[in-house]
């Protein structure tokens, strides 16, 4: 057997000092050849264990194996198959928790870039122009509204438009996507593709309605006089603050806040664009997932001096990516770790002036099953900032849940499915993705919505609750 | 798609906008408030409604040109169409029988408080409408507030019309020759909510405000609308817009209000 490279075929990215300076993606995406070279690594095992690690399972060997032959249109299609967003995930996904964790090489070797093929096969067919229809069954008469464009309820609309039901997708934004258009940043996950792939939806036949508030136009129970199935795909977008004096200063944002503003409403083309942004020379992310990555680089490319993350952990303990850390890092993002904000202060105008951190230290193991952090007395200091990014986590909207009566609620504002099914507590009704789970990945939300179009299309066919 | 039935300056600066949005009609109620965003590069602004028809599935907001998307919104005519028209968004105001209430609305407000006495009338209240502006050629809707009124009161800066002063010192006057008012509720600009606010404190009679802080969703996914209502922290565009004014932190509001003042101005030129 031939000898297998042991790293994964190197991915050429843009330099750090010249990235911070464009929105572009960092990693250029594999070439034919270098795509090709790194699909031959793949092994092809009898009983591949990465399929086991993909929410949605995929058939990775299959497609792998089709970019190994060059087919690269062979490739894309068994990716379509269970998943409706190839490009999305390609880029966004933890594939190192994932599907590459697991995967046989990994023992001794780098596993196979299963991420970076995904991601090649998508660009490949979307350079070749639209894509082409996928098959739908015979019109079944039933009629599903889909509450929320994002990654879950985009999976529901495309699978079960293919069931052959007639799909209305809601949104409350004016631009389709949920977090993947205002959360993830445009150097992480272009525009332009979220745009594509609803597209492809529309050009399957899902209607979508977009600024549509579901919860105020529109009550759940007043969709039922339209539709036979309804599915709340509306994510965790209800920002978490810390309640600690001084953090209503002008320019301390939640990451919400300061990523819908950059990223749907283009405030880093201000003023070509209206709507502004604070681009301070010193900025603090106050966190340490993927959210607090995307708002500390983010604010690199608005400019900033300095940008640091502070965080109450230890970086072990971070809940983002590698390789967004990774890329924080090489950017120049100072990590201030072990660390957490007590107290604002502003410069007598309004304006945050300085935090006042805290040192932490790790204790014992808590409920998520990290090491508590617990502040050291009197190590108080003073970090001098003129921009805050708040970006400690995200409960779902309380919109929904306060105006749809017979719809349980968890006492952390989720609303409580069956996991197998998305079923909820109110007939007719299912759930998925972060409004269920509270804030996770973008592919969790995916897996989440398979499970629920299928049971929707079990309810619509046999009517059992 | 949210066409404009008509747009036109009614006083200098100040703007009714008249949209087709029939679900938004079916549902609003005094109190609620859309987001408007008028084009590609638009910011999304909230709009207090000031007035609608439920069966022509109209809907009217009042505003005032103050910057670069309130001028854009200015320029829009019959036929035009706005992409971004969102609503009802926001808790409704209490309409309930409580006695005498007064209805008090100042540059925007005056439109946006029309529904409010409106409603108020309409529940059986004696209601008492008072309005201001810097001088008579500012003034609006009085003829439509006097129909829902028991009673208009008019204040200007110059006196050209009705007395000299503000709605504050109307209150005031009134509240102190032992009146009876049992609910007030006060829209327009946050130094005139504030300023009736600190002049009806010490008679305690509850005066319910509509913040407007900067928004950006207005749905509640951002918290661009902080403000402090009895020392917490609330998201004027889910827990209000309308809060206790005497539990408002009014400092903050109109710090927070400033943060982009900068921006603003260079909006303008550019743009000029």
């Amino acid at each position: 057997m031939p000898k297998i490279q042991p790293t994964k075929t190197k991915m050429r990215e843009q330099p750090p000092k010249e990235r911070i300076h464009n929105n572009l993606e960092v990693p250029y995406g594999y070439s034919e050849e270098e795509a090709i070279n790194e699909a031959k690594r793949c092994l092809k095992c009898k009983k591949p264990l990465c399929v086991a690690g993909c929410p949605v399972e995929i058939d990775i060997p299959g497609f792998i194996a089709f970019i190994a032959e060059g087919e690269f249109r062979k490739a894309i299609g068994v990716l379509k198959e269970k998943n409706v967003l190839p490009a999305v995930c390609g880029r966004v996904c933890p594939q190192e928790e994932q599907c590459e964790k697991i995967c046989v090489l990994s023992k001794k070797m780098e596993p196979v870039g299963v991420g970076r093929l995904e991601r090649f096969a998508a660009d490949w067919e979307a350079k070749q122009g639209d894509s082409e229809l996928l098959p739908k069954a015979k019109s079944t008469g039933k009629r599903i509204a889909v509450v929320g464009s994002g990654p879950a309820g985009i999976t529901v609309a495309g699978d079960l438009i293919q069931m052959g039901h007639d799909i209305t997708m809601f949104e409350a934004l004016h631009e389709p996507g949920g977090v993947l258009v205002y959360g993830i940043p445009e150097f992480r996950l272009p525009k332009r593709i979220v745009a594509g792939e609803v597209d492809f939806l529309c050009r399957m036949g899902v209607e979508l309605k977009k600024n549509f508030v579901v919860g105020t136009a529109m009550t759940i129970d007043e969709l039922f006089q339209e539709f036979d199935a309804v599915f709340l795909g509306t994510g965790a977008g209800l920002p978490w603050f810390m309640d600690i004096p001084g953090e209503n200063l002008n320019n301390i944002y939640s990451a919400n806040e300061y990523l819908t503003r950059a990223n749907l409403m283009k405030a880093y083309l201000f003023p070509e664009y209206d709507t502004p942004i604070a681009c301070g020379k010193r900025v603090a992310t106050v966190g340490g997932g993927n959210v607090a990555m995307d708002s500390a680089r983010t604010a690199l490319r608005l400019g900033a001096e300095k940008s640091f993350i502070i965080y109450r952990r230890s970086r072990v303990e971070m809940p983002a990516r590698d390789e967004e850390i990774h890329h924080a890092e090489e950017e120049g993002v100072i990590f201030n770790l072990l660390t957490n904000p007590v107290a604002y202060y502003g410069d007598g105008n309004g304006n945050v002036k300085e935090v006042e951190c805290i040192r932490m230290e790790l204790g014992e193991t808590d409920s998520s099953g990290r090491r508590r952090p617990v502040p050291l007395e009197g190590s108080n200091f003073r970090i001098p900032v003129d921009v805050v990014v708040v970006s400690i986590g995200n409960s779902p909207n309380p919109l929904i849940p306060n105006t749809t009566p017979g719809l349980e609620i968890s006492k952390w504002g989720t609303i409580i499915i069956d996991e197998e099914t998305g079923k909820t507590s109110k007939k007719g009704v299912f759930a998925g993705g972060d409004v269920a789970t509270g804030a996770a990945t973008v592919i969790s939300a995916m897996g989440a919505g398979r499970k629920a179009a299928r049971a929707i299309h079990r309810y619509l066919k046999d009517g059992k609750w | 798609m949210n066409r404009v039935v008509e747009r036109k300056m009614i006083v200098p600066n100040i703007h009714l906008l008249t949209i087709e949005s029939p679900l938004i009609a079916k549902k609003i109620q005094p109190g609620h408030f859309v987001i408007v965003k008028v084009d590609e590069f638009g910011e999304r602004i909230p709009l207090t409604v000031a007035d609608w028809d439920r069966e022509e599935g109209t809907v009217s907001c009042v505003f005032m040109q103050v910057g670069r998307s309130t001028r854009k919104i200015a320029q829009l005519n019959s036929g035009d169409e706005i992409p971004t028209f969102v609503g009802p968004l926001g808790k409704v105001i209490e309409i309930d029988k409580l006695g005498t209430v007064a209805c008090v609305g100042g540059c925007y407000g005056i439109g946006s408080i029309y529904p409010v006495a409106r409603a108020m009338k309409e529940a059986g209240n004696k209601v008492l409408s008072f309005i201001e502006a810097r001088s008579r050629f500012l003034l609006y809707w009085e003829e439509k507030l006097r129909e829902v009124s028991d009673d208009l009161i008019i204040s200007t800066n110059d006196r050209s019309l009705g007395k000299k002063g503000h709605n504050s010192d109307r209150l005031k006057e009134m509240l102190q020759q032992g009146e009876r008012i049992d609910r007030i509720v006060a829209i327009g600009c946050t130094f005139m909510m504030y300023d009736v606010s600190e002049a009806t404190r010490p008679f305690a009679v509850k005066t319910i405000v509509s913040l407007n802080p900067v928004m950006v969703d207005g749905t509640g996914m951002c918290g661009a609308c902080r403000v402090e209502v009895a020392g917490k922290t609330k998201f004027a565009c889910v827990d209000g817009p309308d809060f206790d004014g005497h539990e408002v932190d009014w400092d903050l509001i109109l710090t927070r209000r400033k943060a982009y003042v900068r921006e603003e101005t260079v909006s303008e030129e550019v743009h000029h």
